[in-house]
């Protein structure tokens, strides 16, 4: 059994004990057993259970913070994490269905060392890997690497954050070539083991990438082999026409951020115009719309709830994502209403990861189920097959006569 | 009263992409699907061995211009096995090979912590160094160091990592969820690094794990590398598996120690070995000869020559003479990304030797090449290996073993269950893991209690 192009893509995105600042400190959360092994475990078995199509981890390489783009001192969040990579590879001998999207640093990681690292993941995880990537425009985080510095942004708009975003961007670009290129260094059959010439791999298919950028230069090939799925998926969040370009021309799936239906609108028609400047109009690429959840039986119970975390953390929580505060069949109208301005899954960040994440997959899977938008059980064995996605040809295969 | 036994300490090395792997045996499979380290690791902890290790390399082997293809070629990601394995073993150390010349130490320090949570303690860290733009090629950073400066930036390297994992103490996250306070310590992970290879500073975000830092080994066995080792490494991965030369390495290190404070069981020595088993001792010379032949063809050994000729010998016959022509000297090798060849001090003279010894057996190229390779560290009987391996650890040739098996993913099986239960007989061997750390199996101090140590001390 296929999915059928009515049905929806569905994420859970997790981050610590939840998305809300105060969310620790509900009894159901595990604050201190955030760092271990059995913490994160559950969580993806819960999303399994689901039936959900992956999990993304966030990560970064430094504390979190209140400021975009510098530390704060506040001892009443949680701070500090570990490694997305690692948690993701952990979990994956444990799981056999769910994809395993970790956070990756373009800004401040080698290339070369992260295509191996996500390569591997989908060996450990039989086909199941794929990768977020994303910038760091944060000055102290630069200084935790002390390569480069990156100049402090203090508004937004301003045409110098913009310049300084763009370049992070179009680095970022660069490294996802590299990261792609070094996945398809190994034809799938360069491996040969000929015993009769003593030769374990045929080297005329593997291949060097030669990448030589404004940024960086790679040699290649990788020291893995091409990972199960070819290309495992590569994803990224995105708010504006600098970040739609990465998607264009690198991604197989964008998360986006729009508050109403017409926004999706806009967003989705940017997202393509951009792919189609980028040469890539034909090729498939998910627009996940971001919610931030907040799942209960009733309306007024989720709003409590939202309102006591509110109190807790001593100001109201906002997002660059739209809200949700409900009930499941509440959710499912708003995904209905956005799936239709062409947005083809949804990334949901769980407020509370100990109530909503298992919210989502009791009740806001049912009710999509219900209304014939959701899977009723894993069709596929792979990440990319769960999301559409032909295995790709190698780029650098020839073509077979 | 006579002198406690010493207790082995064993590992495992997955099988690597050097020709001791045998990739042709029927037996073979495959060295990057993750059910052959799961099989691997499985054994290793059914045995009870101290730890599994991995090998790393960051750029395929070439020679004469082209990628090595003789060998086992290509591995997975190093951090990413272990983590995996964390999950399908449950004591069984987990000790990763990662370059301090191609990372940052941030993100390894990041990297291990991680690790060692992730795994409740099992982490351990083999730091080596590269200094060849070969490698470089691969990497942002690009360059290279001068050969002088690799133990140096390694030093630093693995200073500034062990500042970042004691940037958390242990004690600062209470997570109490009535008063609302996470963090007692508004500035945990603070640091500040200021030297020549690295300069930086701000917050380190993850907090102390299990261990407090990574068990450390060190690799080398260059003077430099020795006294690296004795400066602050926790066991050495060494080469010197004959019982002579291991004691006299042992010996050598172990002196070193006292200069930095440290006594002797707080390094241990642990060489690599091969073994292979026969229900005989006359079987298994009669299998580890077999071996031999097996992991060097006759293409493998021109290019072993060629390691030493640093020049095409593609023309030559493996079953005929050792070439007349003396041996290319210079710095730009026909072989790349082997540190072995650099073992290689004075060519002229390694081939002078070897064409008359050559000459003395009647040895083809190929004879030559097998017999002046490492023959395997273990050959015989299980009963024999079991005596040999707690001679050269009561005799204080070494303080256990990493053992190398030669086929992917089996060949520590027969081990597991024929040599083990014989030195655990002996009661030199534990019968079953005591802790759970890979520190409680090394009878390493956590290092909170070792600085408390040297401090009362």
């Amino acid at each position: 059994m296929s999915s059928t192009d009515s049905h929806l893509h569905l994420a859970a995105a997790l981050d610590g004990t939840g998305w809300h600042p105060a969310s620790w400190r509900e009894p159901v959360s595990r604050p201190r057993e955030l760092f271990t092994a059995g913490y994160w475990a559950d969580l993806v078995a819960e999303a399994e259970r689901g039936l959900l199509d992956f999990v993304t981890i966030e990560d970064g390489l430094g504390p979190q913070s209140t400021h975009r783009f510098e530390p704060d001192d506040r001892t009443d969040q949680v701070r500090g994490r570990l490694d997305a990579v690692l948690i993701a590879s952990r979990v994956a001998p444990l799981t056999r269905h769910i994809g395993l999207v970790p956070t990756v640093v373009a800004t401040h990681t080698e290339p070369f060392h992260i295509s191996k690292a996500i390569a591997t993941l989908d060996y450990v995880s039989t086909g199941r890997a794929g990768l977020r990537v994303q910038i760091s425009a944060r000055p102290d985080e630069a200084a935790h690497f002390g390569r480069r510095t990156v100049p402090r942004i203090d508004t937004w708009d301003s045409p110098a954050a913009q310049e300084t975003l763009t370049e992070l961007f179009d680095e970022a670009a660069d490294y996802v070539e590299v990261v792609r290129r070094l996945w398809d260094s190994w034809e799938d059959d360069a491996e040969i083991r000929d015993v009769a010439t003593g030769r374990f791999i045929d080297r005329d298919k593997l291949h060097y990438i030669d990448f030589h950028g404004r940024f960086f230069s790679v040699k290649g090939p990788s020291i893995t082999p091409r990972p199960p799925q070819g290309q495992p998926p590569v994803t990224a969040l995105a708010h504006g026409t600098v970040p739609y370009r990465l998607l264009a021309r690198q991604a197989d799936i964008g998360y986006v951020t729009p508050h109403d239906a017409a926004q999706a609108r806009a967003i989705v028609d940017g997202i393509r115009a951009e792919q189609q400047a980028a040469g890539r109009a034909d090729e498939p690429l998910h627009v996940f719309a971001d919610l931030v959840v907040f799942l209960d039986d009733s309306q007024a119970r989720a709003e409590a709830r939202r309102d006591r975390l509110d109190t807790l953390a001593g100001q109201p929580y906002t997002s660059d994502a739209r809200i949700v505060t409900g009930t499941a069949a509440q959710l499912a109208d708003v995904i209905e209403e956005l799936a239709a301005e062409g947005i083809t899954g949804f990334r949901l960040r769980p407020a509370v990861a100990g109530h909503d994440l298992p919210r989502i997959g009791r009740d806001l899977v049912p009710e999509l189920r219900r209304r014939g938008r959701f899977r009723d059980t894993y069709e596929a064995s792979t990440l990319r097959g769960l999301l559409g996605l032909a295995r790709p040809a190698n780029r650098y295969a020839k073509a077979v006569a | 009263m006579s002198t406690p036994l010493k207790q082995i300490h064993l590992a495992a090395h997955f099988p690597g992409v050097n020709n001791t792997t045998v990739w042709s045996d029927p037996a073979a499979g495959s060295h990057i699907e993750f059910s052959s380290f799961v099989h691997f690791a499985r054994t290793a902890e059914r045995a009870k061995f101290d730890f599994l290790f991995l090998a790393e390399g960051l750029r395929l082997r070439e020679q004469g211009g082209k990628i090595y293809d003789l060998d086992v070629v290509g591995r997975p990601d190093t951090f990413t096995v272990l983590a995996a394995l964390a999950a399908v073993t449950d004591r069984l150390g987990l000790t990763g090979t990662i370059n301090s010349t191609f990372n940052e130490p941030y993100e390894v320090a990041r990297q291990f912590a991680s690790l060692d949570h992730l795994s409740g303690g099992r982490s351990a860290w083999n730091v080596v160094t590269s200094w060849d733009a070969f490698t470089g090629e691969n990497f942002r950073r690009g360059g290279f160091l001068p050969q002088e400066e690799r133990y140096s930036r390694a030093k630093e390297f693995l200073a500034t990592a062990n500042e970042l994992l004691d940037s958390w103490h242990g004690d600062e996250i209470v997570a109490d969820q009535a008063t609302g306070t996470f963090l007692k310590d508004a500035r945990a992970g603070a640091f500040v690094h200021r030297g020549k290879h690295f300069d930086i500073h701000g917050r380190f975000n993850v907090p102390r794990s299990p261990q407090g830092r990574p068990v450390i080994f060190q690799a080398g066995d260059s003077d430099e590398g020795r006294e690296f080792a004795a400066a602050g490494a926790d066991a050495i991965f060494s080469r010197h598996a004959t019982l002579r030369e291991g004691q006299a390495f042992y010996k050598d290190v172990k002196s070193r120690l006292a200069a930095y404070g440290r006594r002797p069981d707080q390094l241990l020595i642990l060489p690599a070995a091969t073994f292979v088993l026969g229900d005989t001792d006359a079987e298994a010379e009669e299998i580890a000869r077999e071996v031999r032949r097996k992991q060097v063809s006759g293409a493998t050994a021109l290019k072993h020559l060629e390691f030493v000729w640093n020049r095409d010998l593609s023309a030559y016959d493996p079953d005929g003479p050792l070439p007349d022509v003396d041996p290319v000297v210079g710095d730009d090798h026909i072989a790349k990304g082997r540190a072995q060849v650099r073992m290689y001090r004075d060519p002229v003279a390694v081939a002078r030797e070897w064409r008359q010894l050559a000459e003395a057996n009647n040895w083809s190229i190929r004879d030559l090449v097998i017999n002046t390779g490492n023959r395997q560290t273990f050959v015989g009987s299980p009963e024999t290996v079991a005596r040999t391996i707690n001679e050269f650890v009561q005799a204080d040739a070494a303080d256990g073993f990493i053992l190398v098996p030669h086929i992917t993913p089996g060949g520590l099986d027969p081990f597991a269950d024929k040599v083990v239960p014989l030195l655990q007989e002996r009661g030199v061997f534990r019968a079953d893991y005591e802790g759970t750390t890979l520190r409680d199996h090394l009878g390493l101090a956590h290092p909170d209690e070792a600085r408390t140590e040297r401090a009362a001390s």
